[in-house]
C-alpha cells in the first residue's frame, strides 16, 4: 500500500514537472498531426457546428488557415468549444495552441493572457430592443434592464457607457451566451448587449427576428482578433503572418478560383507571396507553398469573410471596417519581403 | 507479539534467558513509525515541488502575483447588492457583494429547507394516507431531479412567464409582481420611529422573559400558560401602540412605473426567487428523509408510552419524538447545510450575483488572477463549511447532554 502511494507521489511530482516547460507549440502540432483551437460555443457565422456536426465560420476559418499552412490539411482541426468566462486558462495552460473565439483585443488581456496576433474582424458595441419599446437610440435606454455575459468586455462597456451618460440601469450578467439570449427573449431584459457581429447572429436565433431591432450607436472599439501563448514567438510569428497573407491575397486578387492562374503570374509580390521567389515559408519554420495551401484550401480574407459573415450568409454584414485599406476599410496586411 | 513480563527469577533459582533479539527491521513498532515517517517526508517535498512548480509556471507565463488588484477599480455593474456599490467600486468590494449574496442566500434556504423539511420528513410519517402519499410523492420527485434543471425551471419555465413590468399583476396598486421581480412599498422612516424600534426590542426581550418565566412556573406547578398568543401580543402589538402613540411616524413610498422599470420600493429580482426556491425546495426533499430517519429510529414504545400518557399527537411528536430524533438527524442535516451553501455557486446559470459569479467568475477574467482569486474563494467556502459544522456539532453536543 505504502508502495504504491510512494509510486504515486514520484509519478506525480515528475508529471507536474514536465508541464514546467512550455514546448514549442509548432513543433507540438507538427508531431501530433493536428492543431487544437479554442472557439465559441456556437455562434453562427463565426464558430458553430452545423448540421452535420462539422464546425463552420469566420473564426473557425482561421483555424483551418493555420493547419493548412502547418500540416497541409485544413480539416486536421480540433475544436474546443469555450465559454467567453473561462476561454484564456486552456491557453494559458496549454490545453490548446490557438484561441480564435471573437475575442476583443485589450491591454490587460494582452498582459495577462498572451499575445494577439492581429485583428481579424474590427467590431465595436451595439444594443438590440423589442420594435415594441419604440426605441430608437441607446440614450433613450435609461432606467432599462440589460442583459449580456459575464466575463466579457461588453460588461465593462455596458457600465462605461451609462455612467457617461448619466443614465440608470439593471444588469443582469448569464454564464453563458445561450442563458444571456433565452433570458432576454423571455422578457426579463428589455435591452441584449453584446458586439454588433455577434448581435446579428444571435438575431438569427430568435423565434421572431423581426420583433427586434438593433439601435444605431456602437458604443466601443472591439478589435476582435485570435490569441496565443507568451512566450512562443515562432507560433505567434506563424498565426500572425497567417492572417497577413490572407489580406495580401485578397488585395493582390488571388483568391482560391484564381489561385492556379496566380502561380504563373510574372508579378514579384505575387511570386514571393506564393513562394515562387524566396524563401519565406522556410524562415517561419513552413515549406515555401504554405500561402498556396493556405488560399487553396480555405480562401483569402474576403472570401472567408464573404461566406461566413458577408453577403453571401445568412448574416449579410456590410464589410465596414473590415474592408481593405486600398477600398476604404483598415484591414491592412504588411509586406511580405 | 512478544512474550511480555521479565525471566522468572528468584523462587526456583534458574536464569531462563531473555527472548532473542528482535532485528530492528522486523520490529513492527519501528517498522510503523518508520513508514509514518516516510510518508510525511513525501508528502512534504510533493507539497513543495507543488509549489515550487506552481512559481515556475507563473514566472515563465510572466504572471504578476499578489493581492494589490483588490484595490483596483472593478468597473462593471451587480444587479443585487446588500452593501452600497457602484461601478467605480474596487475588486475588494466586489468580494464582499457576492459574499454576502451568497450568504444570503444559502443562509435563507437553510431556514426554509430546514422548516419544509421537517413538515415533509413528518407528514411522511402520518396516518393519513393522503398527506403521507403526497410527501412521500414529493421527495421522490424533487430529490431526483438534477437540480440545475430546476434552478432553470423555477427561473425560465416557471418566473419567466410573468408579465412584463407594463402589464404588472398588483395588489392595491402597491405591490406589484412582474418578470424583473417583485416589488414591494418601502418604508420611510420618519421622526418618533425610534420610540417604535426600542418598543419592538423591548417587546422582544419581553417574550424571551415571558417563555422563561411561563417554563419554569410550569415546571414547579404543572399549569400552562398561553406563551405563544401573550409573545405576539407583546411583539406585534407593543410597537403598534406606540406608532399609534407617536402618530405613525412609518410611511411608505409607493412604487411606481417610470419609463422601462419601476422605480422605488423594494426589489426582489426573480433570479434571487428562483435560487432560493429551487435550493430550498431541492434540499427539503433530503432533510424529509434525514427526519423520516430520525424519527423511524425512536423505539416503539416511546411513541406508546406519550400515547398511553394521554398526550395529543402533536405534543407527542414535540416533547417526546422531535427531541431524541435530533440527535440521528443533525450530523445528517449537517451535510445537506454544506451541500446546499455550496450549490448556491450554480447562481451563475440564472444571473444571480453570487461570489462564484462576481468573484470569481467576471473578477477572475477581467483581471486574470487565477491563484488568488480561486485561493480566496476556496478559502471562502471552506470557511463557511467549517463555521457551519463547528455550529452543528455544538448543537448536537448541547442536544446530546440529554441523553442517560
Amino acid at each position: 500500500m505504502s508502495r504504491a502511494l510512494f509510486v504515486f507521489c514520484v509519478a506525480s511530482a515528475l508529471g507536474l514537472a514536465a508541464t514546467q516547460s512550455h514546448a514549442q507549440t509548432l513543433k507540438a502540432v507538427k508531431d501530433r498531426g493536428s492543431l487544437i483551437c479554442g472557439v465559441s460555443q456556437g455562434l453562427p457565422g463565426f464558430s458553430n457546428p452545423d448540421d452535420r456536426g462539422n464546425w463552420t465560420g469566420f473564426d473557425v476559418d482561421f483555424c483551418r488557415a493555420v493547419a493548412a499552412a502547418v500540416l497541409n490539411d485544413a480539416t486536421k482541426v480540433k475544436f474546443t468549444p469555450l465559454s467567453a468566462k473561462d476561454r484564456f486558462e486552456p491557453l494559458k495552460s496549454g490545453d490548446i495552441d490557438l484561441l480564435s473565439r471573437n475575442t476583443t483585443w485589450t491591454l490587460s488581456r494582452d498582459v495577462s493572457y498572451g499575445n494577439f496576433a492581429g485583428v481579424t474582424y474590427y467590431d465595436g458595441q451595439g444594443f438590440m430592443v423589442r420594435k415594441a419599446l419604440r426605441v430608437n437610440s441607446a440614450l433613450e435606454l435609461n432606467g432599462a434592464s440589460v442583459c449580456t455575459q459575464t466575463g466579457t468586455t461588453t460588461e465593462l462597456n455596458l457600465a462605461d457607457y451609462f455612467r457617461a451618460n448619466s443614465m440608470k440601469y439593471e444588469v443582469i450578467a448569464f454564464g453563458t451566451a445561450d442563458e444571456t439570449v433565452k433570458a432576454y427573449e423571455s422578457g426579463r431584459c428589455d435591452v441584449f448587449t453584446t458586439d454588433m457581429s455577434q448581435l446579428y447572429a444571435e438575431k438569427l436565433k430568435l423565434t421572431n427576428p423581426n420583433d427586434h431591432v438593433i439601435l444605431p450607436e456602437i458604443i466601443s472599439k472591439e478589435p476582435l482578433g485570435p490569441l496565443v501563448r507568451h512566450g512562443d514567438d515562432q507560433w505567434f510569428d506563424v498565426v500572425k503572418w497567417t492572417l497577413f497573407v490572407m489580406l495580401n491575397a485578397e488585395e493582390l486578387g488571388i483568391s482560391s478560383k484564381t489561385i492556379d492562374d496566380a502561380m504563373k503570374s510574372n508579378q514579384p509580390e505575387i511570386r514571393r507571396l506564393l513562394g515562387v521567389e524566396g524563401n519565406f515559408g522556410e524562415q517561419l519554420g513552413l515549406s515555401k507553398d504554405w500561402v498556396v495551401r493556405i488560399i487553396r484550401q480555405v480562401g483569402n480574407y474576403g472570401e472567408v469573410f464573404d461566406r461566413n459573415v458577408g453577403a453571401g450568409s445568412k448574416l449579410g454584414i456590410s464589410r465596414g471596417l473590415n474592408r481593405l485599406w486600398t477600398k476604404g476599410g483598415i484591414q491592412y496586411g504588411p509586406p511580405v519581403r | 507479539m512478544i512474550k511480555q513480563g521479565g525471566p522468572d527469577v528468584g523462587s526456583v533459582g534458574r536464569i531462563v534467558s531473555a527472548p532473542p533479539r528482535v532485528p530492528l527491521h522486523h520490529d513492527p513498532k519501528f517498522r510503523a513509525f518508520l513508514h509514518q515517517v516516510v510518508l510525511l517526508a513525501l508528502l512534504l517535498w510533493f507539497g513543495y515541488q507543488f509549489a515550487l512548480n506552481a512559481r515556475a509556471n507563473l514566472a515563465a507565463q510572466g504572471i504578476t502575483s499578489g493581492f494589490g488588484f483588490l484595490e483596483n477599480t472593478a468597473g462593471f455593474g451587480v444587479n443585487q447588492s446588500l452593501i452600497p456599490y457602484s461601478e467605480s467600486d474596487t475588486y475588494g468590494r466586489v468580494f464582499f457583494v457576492g459574499l454576502f449574496n451568497t450568504l444570503l442566500v444559502a443562509g435563507l434556504g437553510i431556514v426554509l429547507a430546514t422548516l419544509l423539511g421537517f413538515v415533509i420528513g413528518i407528514a411522511r410519517l402520518s396516518p393519513n394516507w393522503l398527506f403521507a402519499r403526497l410527501a412521500g410523492g414529493y421527495v421522490e420527485l424533487i430529490r431526483n431531479l438534477p437540480l440545475l434543471f430546476q434552478i432553470l425551471f423555477w427561473y425560465l419555465a416557471a418566473l419567466g412567464t410573468l408579465p412584463g413590468p407594463r402589464q404588472s399583476l398588483s395588489i392595491w396598486e402597491a405591490i406589484f409582481l412582474n418578470n424583473r421581480g417583485l416589488i414591494v412599498p418601502a418604508p420611510v422612516v420618519e421622526m418618533g420611529a425610534g420610540y417604535v424600534l426600542a418598543a419592538l426590542v423591548f417587546g422582544a426581550l419581553a417574550a424571551v422573559g415571558l417563555a422563561w418565566w411561563s417554563k419554569r412556573r410550569q415546571d414547579r406547578t404543572g399549569q400552562k400558560f398561553p406563551t405563544l398568543w401573550s409573545s405576539l401580543g407583546l411583539i406585534i402589538g407593543l410597537p403598534l401602540v406606540m406608532a399609534w402613540a407617536a402618530g405613525w411616524p412609518i410611511s411608505f413610498e409607493r412604487p411606481e412605473l417610470r419609463g422601462f422599470n419601476f422605480v422605488g420600493g423594494i426589489r426582489l429580482i426573480p433570479e434571487f426567487v428562483a435560487l432560493l426556491l429551487a435550493l430550498s425546495l431541492y434540499t427539503a426533499a433530503f432533510i424529509a428523509e434525514i427526519v423520516r430517519a430520525g424519527i423511524a429510529a425512536i423505539p416503539r414504545g416511546q411513541t406508546e408510552a406519550a400515547l398511553a400518557l394521554g398526550l395529543p399527537r402533536s405534543l407527542m411528536l414535540r416533547l417526546v419524538v422531535v427531541p431524541q430524533a435530533l440527535r440521528v438527524i443533525v450530523p445528517p442535516l449537517t451535510n445537506q447545510y454544506l451541500n446546499l451553501t455550496k450549490n448556491s455557486s450554480l447562481a451563475i446559470a440564472i444571473g444571480y450575483p453570487d461570489l462564484f459569479a462576481v468573484f470569481a467568475g467576471t473578477a477572475l477574467n477581467q483581471t486574470g488572477q487565477a491563484i488568488e482569486i480561486i485561493g480566496i474563494t476556496m478559502a471562502v467556502y471552506l470557511l463557511m463549511s467549517l463555521l457551519t459544522s463547528a455550529l452543528m456539532n455544538w448543537y448536537n453536543a448541547h442536544i446530546g447532554v440529554a441523553e442517560h
